[in-house]
């Protein structure tokens, strides 16, 4: 099948996610063309109403809430799709290099790692910012880190199941180096989980870092953000305004789209008999 | 028999309680990742070598990490966890009403959450397929994607702002009744079961769909019993080791919930002392939460895997 008769192929579903993912990811692209106003410049008095120049009104410090939404986009996705990468670089390297090589490095890894899982992860990520402080190269840091241990567990397991087939075998008599097994043999066969894991783990840090956020311990002002947006504007849902509810819809909205896509993924890989 | 039994839940026990001493030395340990030392990361720009050395003082850093990590772990199994850097209070006074508020709002919020999803999840395995089913698993599927807060704020919304049935605010008090606490709670109670009954809801409905697939219910359906019959009968009993599982672990969940949604609710709990703790980097506070969060956590992990091993006697055989 070309590229686009896969496309076509999609159900409604994945093409609903893949449309507001196109969408969100071209206004986080582009937020300072997008955006009326500036990220941080004071434009109105706080909590204006919706009106013809601030479509969505203004926040608590009188910022335009619509221009602050789409450069929100482009900080929270961009730090979470960043802390994914991370994590899914350092997780997935150490855990196919550990799951095919076995040993007791293997063993020794995989137990802290267990040690550490057994904490849960918000309780840890407390636990580390306030020891470290929460500036952004520090969240990404200690999100990158909480997060590899999740998919070290995954990775490993996967290679774990690769390292018994007869091909890995063959490539080892043939004298393979472990780069080239790891990077020829391995990777390609579990690249499919993989990619169904970095949709999961990428809804899993942005929650995360949205949450963290909205505790005040996240991204830190005055840079947008989705998380603390809610935070600094709540007083207004007590007067029945849903503008602060607006931003936390837009993070539903993201985690939904990519669960979406990723079922899908996940199906197509899975059930291409059917 | 029952002898090989009691051993294997004693062994669960035993790793749990080591778990627990590995978590209580992380939690520990991680004090000393930073570079340099921490009361000059909490002084910051403003430290004078005399107030670092008083905190260090302060916070023990003047002995070895041996001594003082039995002094710490001494400290919490008895009771004494210490001062607080921020109010020079003990911690532990500043706990104590915390964490019977906090386990009293995730005790009610399991009141509502276990049976209603057990019963959202039966339903749908029951209605496989149909509109009943979509429409209960695309709400699963929702819930899951959205951000506690979300949850949180859109309760408010409708409950207390739009319908003014329930207050928006949590506070409650130590001397209030059982029923004006019920009153404040139940918001709370509600957010926290829409964020972690849909995990329950899904694995109940597939553990029991997985049921339904097998031989003898084939069989109990050519009998011609009811399709309810079928379900509560013949399938719920052989499903039921998973569920009870998924039940104690999202139980476990609700711990990292309640954190959020104190937070919204301004509800006087342990969550909202660690995030205020956290903020303000007082770190003997922030230990000993994490160190209660924890324990709770590996507990209920620890009560699924052995209700997993009662509820499934061929657990018990294996290795």
């Amino acid at each position: 099948m070309t590229r686009l008769a896969v496309l076509r192929s999609a159900p409604p579903t994945a093409w609903f996610g893949l449309l507001v993912l196109t969408v969100v990811a071209l206004l986080a692209l582009f937020a300072p063309f997008a955006a009326p106003y500036g990220e941080r410049e004071v434009v109105a008095g706080p909590f204006e109403v919706w009106s013809e120049s601030h479509w969505l009104g203004t926040d608590n410090l009188g910022r335009d809430m619509l221009s602050r939404l789409i450069w929100g986009a482009r900080n929270t996705i961009g730090m979470a799709l960043l802390t994914t990468m991370i994590a899914f670089v350092v997780g997935a390297a150490t855990g196919l290099l550990a799951g095919t090589v076995g040993g007791w490095a293997d063993r020794l890894l995989a137990w802290i790692v267990d040690v550490i899982m057994a904490m849960p992860s918000l309780i840890l990520a407390l636990l580390l910012i306030s020891i470290f402080g929460a500036s952004t190269a520090m969240l990404i840091g200690i999100i990158a880190a909480i997060e590899a241990t999740r998919v070290f567990r995954l990775s490993r397991a996967v290679a774990m199941n690769i390292t018994v087939m007869e091909y890995l075998d063959a490539a080892r008599l043939r004298g393979e180096s472990l780069p080239s097994i790891l990077w020829r043999e391995v990777l390609p066969n579990a690249s499919a989980p993989l990619v169904a894991e970095f949709g999961l783990r990428f809804c899993f840090v942005f929650l995360f870092v949205s949450s963290l956020s909205f505790l005040g311990l996240g991204i830190q002002p005055p840079t947008a953000d989705w998380g603390s947006m809610v935070r600094d504007n709540a007083t207004l849902i007590t007067y029945g305004d849903v503008t602060p509810l607006l931003p936390a819809a837009a993070i539903a909205l993201v985690t939904v789209s990519v669960n979406l896509v990723v079922d899908w993924v996940l199906h197509r890989s899975s059930g291409l008999k059917d | 028999m029952s002898g090989g039994l009691a051993r294997m839940i004693a062994v669960r026990i035993g790793l749990g309680a080591l778990t627990l001493l590995l978590i209580s030395g992380l939690i520990f340990g991680a004090m000393g990742l930073l570079p340099g030392d921490v009361a000059e990361a909490i002084l910051g720009q403003n430290r004078t070598p005399e107030t670092v050395a008083a905190l260090r003082t302060q916070l023990g850093l003047d002995q070895p990490a041996w001594s003082r990590y039995l002094d710490w772990i001494g400290g919490m199994l008895t009771g004494d966890f210490g001062k607080s850097l921020a109010s020079g209070r003990p911690v532990a006074d500043l706990i104590g009403g915390r964490l019977v508020n906090t386990l009293s709002l995730a005790a009610y919020a399991a009141l509502i959450s276990v049976p209603l999803s057990i019963a959202l999840g039966i339903l749908a395995a029951l209605y496989r397929g149909r509109l009943a089913d979509r429409g209960i698993s695309i709400g699963a599927l929702t819930a899951i994607s959205m951000p506690d807060f979300f949850v949180a704020y859109v309760m408010i919304f409708l409950f207390a702002v739009t319908w003014g049935l329930l207050p928006s605010l949590a506070a409650v008090t130590p001397d209030a009744g059982l029923g004006e606490w019920l009153y404040r709670a139940t918001l709370p109670a509600l957010a926290l079961t829409l964020a972690t009954s849909a995990h329950m809801l899904r694995m109940t409905r597939a553990s029991i769909v997985n049921v339904l697939a097998s031989p003898y219910v084939e069989m109990a359906k050519l009998k011609g019993l009811t399709p309810s019959r079928v379900v509560v009968r013949h399938a719920l009993p052989n499903a039921l080791a998973p569920i009870i599982n998924v039940v104690a672990v999202n139980l476990a969940f609700l711990i990292v919930g309640v954190v959020v949604v104190e937070t919204v609710f301004v509800y006087p709990g342990l969550g909202q002392l660690l995030v205020d703790s956290v903020a303000a980097r007082d770190v003997p506070v922030v230990q000993a939460a994490c160190l209660i969060f924890a324990a709770a956590y590996v507990s209920l992990n620890l009560l699924a895997d052995i209700l997993a091993i009662l509820t499934n006697p061929r657990l018990r055989t294996a290795r």
